[in-house]
């Protein structure tokens, strides 16, 4: 059997499986969305691949690359200590509390509110959304009562500001010329703000430190701040910070799925190669 | 339980949207809607805490000497107006609140649009000085793009539009998938790692 031939054999005999495990009756049509079915398998396997790579991440030591902006955190928290200036947490304006970036931020905006604690430096924590702002207070609370400084907690300075998107963006302007803060932590899902917000923070000799999930104003982030975390950073840093093994698990399982993913995509291209549209016709 | 029962109704809840998008059964698209009308509830309770807070901040302010004085006056004094007129003359068409929205409100909000010009403009140039290697390769790689998209640069070749179309359809593009695949696989494994309660900063607690 020549190599095309084993090839349409073994792509005909995964795409007859794939095919037969679709739900075809009236009744599943009904109840079911069969146009999703790739997305479904793709959601069971992110799952099954995420779940084992936490529960098989007791006890283990891993290794993360260094990543120059949360490695920063410290000495942003330093430098404003020493000027007697207060930290500046923004989640940015385009997201909820139900977008995983903005719960990605809060788990940072924990540890970022332990040291700042530590450090007995305020943390201001303006945000568009009240439902935020109430899970903000209690999370840097918990931070303030882990470093044994409930004494510093000021809810005042958690607080709700404006939804309307420019007027954020005039509003956290104004306490950043204000209150001039040593840092600034720009985390969470940005839109038109980020710009600006990012250079008034320059302009107020604040040490920016940026990361969304959006590739557009990430490339602004790119530009105007001092460090940046680049795509899956803004996910990986709270295990990278807390150093807790089941978290760093979950990015050992990103890591995971990428290599599904690039193996997924390297044998759709040689299967294209040989006329066979099986892995990207049953994506599309 | 402070914790344990937020976690347990985030996971039923977080298991119960996912699962709502593949499934089409009246029942559930119901329940969905449901869920839906119960968010928009919570909202616009969490909103009002949000407003009292924004008064009580800018009344203490108000309250204490200093530069921020002002401004806490004139915040409460924009809310009071836009609430009376609001409540007292309605926010149709022709209304003395829509007559402020349109008239101080939003060139306001255009003002503070239109300084994006002059920071685009300050923040190209903090990025493109020759620092190093990769800054050098940012300032090429700009200025290509930047030819290719003006006149002159057709003027030069006819080529260089060629050139650039390339360097946004090819590796700016894949660049761009690279990090959308990460951001993708980072929000999914958080979104995993919320439902099954591994993950509980926003509860504001860190133990499990």
């Amino acid at each position: 059997m020549s190599l095309t031939g084993g090839v349409k054999r073994l792509t005909a005999i995964i795409g007859a499986v794939a095919l037969a495990a679709m739900p075809k009756t009236a009744f599943a049509a009904d109840w079911f969305a069969v146009e999703r079915t790739p997305e479904l398998v793709a959601v069971i396997i992110c799952t099954i691949v995420v779940l084992i790579a936490v529960l098989t991440a007791r006890n283990r030591k891993f290794y993360v690359r260094p990543l120059p902006g949360l490695e920063a955190i410290d000495d942003a928290l330093g430098r404003s200590t020493e000027m007697g200036a207060p930290v500046m947490y923004i989640t940015g304006w385009g997201g909820d509390l139900a977008r995983p970036t903005t719960m990605a931020s809060l788990a940072i905006l924990s540890s970022v509110a332990e040291k700042s604690a530590a450090f007995g430096t305020p943390i201001l924590f303006p945000s568009h959304d009240p439902v935020i702002v109430s899970a903000a207070q209690d999370t840097i609370r918990e931070g303030y009562t882990s470093a044994g400084r409930p004494d510093l907690y000021r809810a005042d300075d958690i607080t709700f500001v404006t939804q309307s998107q420019l007027g954020y963006a005039a509003a956290v302007d104004g306490m950043m010329a204000r209150r001039k803060p040593g840092a600034v932590f720009l985390l969470g899902t940005f839109e038109g703000e980020a710009l600006i917000l990012a250079e008034t923070a320059h302009s107020v000799g604040a040490v920016q430190i940026g990361g969304t999930d959006s590739t557009i104003q990430l490339s602004f982030f790119l530009v105007a701040c001092d460090y940046t975390l680049i795509g899956e950073e803004l996910f990986a840093a709270s295990g990278y910070i807390s150093g807790d093994p089941l978290i760093l698990g979950a990015v050992r399982g990103q890591d995971i799925l990428k290599i599904i993913i690039v193996a997924t995509l390297v044998i759709g291209v040689v299967l294209g190669l040989f006329g066979n549209d099986l892995i990207s016709g049953w994506l599309n | 339980m402070r914790t344990r029962l937020p976690v347990i109704i985030c996971g039923v809840f977080g298991v119960f949207m996912a699962a709502q998008y593949f499934i089409t059964a009246e029942p559930v698209t119901a329940m969905y809607r449901a869920v839906l009308d119960w968010m928009q509830i919570i909202f616009v309770c969490a909103l009002l805490v949000g407003i009292l807070n924004v008064i009580l901040r800018q009344l203490k302010s108000a309250a204490r000497p200093g530069p921020d004085r002002v401004y806490a006056g004139i915040a409460l004094f924009g809310i009071a107006l836009m609430v009376v007129l609001g409540f007292g003359w309605g926010i149709g068409r022709g209304s003395a609140f829509l007559w402020v929205f349109n008239n101080v409100q939003a060139p306001m909000q255009t003002t503070v649009f239109s300084l994006l010009a002059f920071y685009v403009a300050s923040a190209a140039y903090r990025g493109f000085r020759a620092r190093h290697f990769e800054s050098a390769l940012l300032i090429a790689a700009a200025l290509i793009i930047l030819l290719g998209r003006v006149p002159i640069g057709e003027m030069i070749s006819s080529h260089v539009p060629a050139v650039v179309s390339w360097v946004l359809n090819v590796p700016a593009v894949a660049a761009k998938r690279a990090i959308l695949i990460g951001i993708g696989l980072g929000m999914t494994a958080t979104a995993i790692k919320v439902i099954a309660g591994l993950e509980r900063a926003y509860l504001g607690s860190r133990t499990r």
